[in-house]
């Protein structure tokens, strides 16, 4: 089969892999229709993640058709057209039993910090990923689900990770009815996570970026008053100035370890990789953004070690930090409903479609973004 | 009168209304009420997730295969990608076997791993006949055919002042082992010059 193979930072390529094979009685091998490319990707690409090995297919947000079962699958068989979380997860253990399936303690060998996910370096578990022809599915009968007739390819796509996970990350800042929240990055995870607050109850929802496509479509996709942080002295104090010195009672990070915005902290975490944990400048923002006894939901992706985060003032603030991966699967019923009323289309952001064989250009699109890029799907080639 | 703002009881108001809100935004409090959130309740009991066994049955373990300290036991599932091999291989073992994920050891030596890792696979790169391009593999054409320039040019783009350290970040490594190939190959005519 053809497969996405990284070859070292900022460098992917297509080449000739076996098809995997059934590892364990409860696997299924799903052929590939329509993958996606990440933000958290790009930590990967950028070679910012631990233990990212050459050799490693990536991609976990993904949908396709059942090839393959177990002998030990019940729920699923080949023909099933089926969209798969981006979690691996048993559905057995303690912290899968209490719906943190991001967090499944059976899955991921290399870490007990660090859930499963596919195509996410060995510090997820050395699974490898779905931007390829076929994907191994460990538990086959837990995380798929047969995609419904109504729903179309873009939308269960970006219902893997990108939606859930910005939808979560509203509701992990405890909205309540005329909060003012504020959303720290356009992209794709920051857009859901924006337009999500509204349907919280949010009174404001603003959105901080530096690139202008990006906010143009955080005010029409998400209705969001928008902010280029780089047209401001200090967006802290911006911040302050439009919440009438108060503070928004809720921040959301949707942008991680590659934040920009404070040149010395960008370099030295994601260029010269001295801080492990990433560039916390977007973390640091939101606890200066937000109230004192306010919220800040993080769903920016960080690497393992330490950063040069302002723990101090997340103190002194008394600020209540909620994070997690997003456990995908408890928020689809609630998210079908609401892309059925109308309420989100999830595949509106979706930019780019690029050929398996062209995916060396399509990272770079969207590393660099160019061309307008907020979300890139990957279209492999396998009949 | 003093406009006292954030220092009363009062929050500043909202300038739209909830009626205003709910008219100009679909869905606009349809999961106002928290019983209406997935995960409002974090830790909330999963009757049915699928899993019909309490603990899974174990996949066969087809190599020694590295885990974390921090497990008990292998985990009864694990990735089987790109198994640890050659130097890199040997840190990697090293450091999963010996530091728990508190230690930044562990990871600056995965890091580290990671550097040899590319090195190692360019050299056997070479080696099978299909070289490393890094034009090809970073997509860089993509410059001149999705609107490399346009897209920077006239932007507020923060990332311009330091995307000029991307080339180097690629290219680095491979002028400092052409240098490094150089200055070998010099050293070596010259010994046998004598």
């Amino acid at each position: 089969m053809r497969a996405m193979v990284y070859r070292g930072p900022y460098k992917v390529r297509v080449e000739e892999k076996d098809v995997p094979p059934i590892e364990h009685p409860n696997d299924a091998i799903v052929r590939v229709t329509l993958a996606a490319i990440c933000g958290s990707d790009l930590h990967l690409y950028h070679g910012l993640m631990p233990d990212t090995r050459v050799g490693m297919t990536f991609g976990h947000e993904f949908i396709g058709v059942v090839h393959e079962v177990g002998s030990s699958v019940q729920n699923l068989q080949p023909g099933d057209r089926v969209m798969v979380p981006f979690n691996i997860y048993c559905g057995s253990c303690w912290f899968c039993k209490r719906g943190l399936f991001g967090n499944c303690n059976n899955t991921n060998a290399n870490n007990y910090a660090v859930g499963a996910y596919y195509g996410y370096s060995h510090t997820a578990g050395g699974y490898d990923g779905a931007q390829a022809e076929y994907v191994r599915v460990p538990f086959a009968d837990v995380g798929p689900s047969r995609i419904p007739d109504w729903m179309d390819d873009e939308d269960a796509v970006t219902l893997t990770d990108a939606c859930p996970t910005g939808y979560f990350g509203a509701q992990c800042g405890d909205i309540v009815e005329g909060d003012v929240v504020i959303v720290f990055g356009a992209g794709p995870v920051g857009l859901y996570a924006a337009r999500s607050a509204w349907l919280m109850g949010a009174g404001r929802v603003i959105v901080i970026d530096h690139l202008d496509y990006r906010l143009e479509k955080a005010r029409e996709f998400a209705f969001a008053e928008t902010y280029n942080f780089t047209q401001y002295g200090d967006i802290v104090l911006e911040m302050k100035k439009t919440t009438d010195f108060f503070g928004a009672d809720v921040a959301i990070d949707a942008v991680g370890c590659e934040a920009d915005g404070a040149f010395f902290q960008h370099v030295t975490a994601a260029k010269l990789k001295l801080q492990g944990g990433g560039s916390p400048v977007a973390l640091n923002w939101a606890i200066d953004s937000v109230r004192k006894g306010g919220t800040i939901s993080v769903m920016g992706g960080y690497g393992p070690l330490f950063s040069n985060v302002k723990t101090g003032d997340l103190m002194n603030k008394g600020i209540t930090l909620h994070t997690n991966q997003c456990p995908v699967k408890r928020q689809w019923p609630r998210l079908f409903d609401h892309v059925r009323n109308g309420y989100l289309k999830p595949g509106e952001l979706v930019t780019h479609r690029v050929p398996l064989e062209h995916i060396a250009e399509g990272y770079h699109i969207f590393s660099a973004k160019l061309d307008g890029c907020i979300k890139p799907l990957v279209v492999p080639t396998a009949v | 009168m003093t406009d006292t703002g954030p220092y009363t009881a009062q929050k500043p108001p909202i300038a739209e209304s909830p009626e205003r809100l709910r008219e100009r935004i679909p869905g606009w409090g349809a999961d106002l009420d928290p019983i209406n959130r997935p995960s409002a309740t974090r830790l909330q009991w999963q009757e049915d997730t699928g899993a019909h066994w309490e603990f899974p049955e174990r996949q066969p373990e087809k190599w020694p295969r590295e885990r974390s300290v921090e497990h008990k036991m292998l985990t009864p599932v694990f990735g089987t990608a790109c198994p640890p091999r050659w130097l890199s291989g040997a840190i990697r073992r090293y450091s999963y076997a010996r530091y728990s994920e508190g230690r930044s050891a562990r990871w600056l030596l995965f890091v580290l791993a990671d550097r040899i890792d590319a090195f190692e696979n360019h050299v056997e790169s070479f080696l099978r006949l299909r070289p490393d391009n890094p034009i090809t593999e970073t997509g860089v054409k993509s410059e001149f055919t999705h609107h490399g320039l346009r897209s920077r040019l006239g932007q507020h783009r923060a990332d311009l002042k330091h995307q000029p350290l991307d080339p180097i970040i690629v290219a680095g490594p491979w002028a400092a082992a052409a240098g490094g190939a150089y200055v070998g190959a010099r050293r070596l005519v010259d010994s046998l010059r004598g």
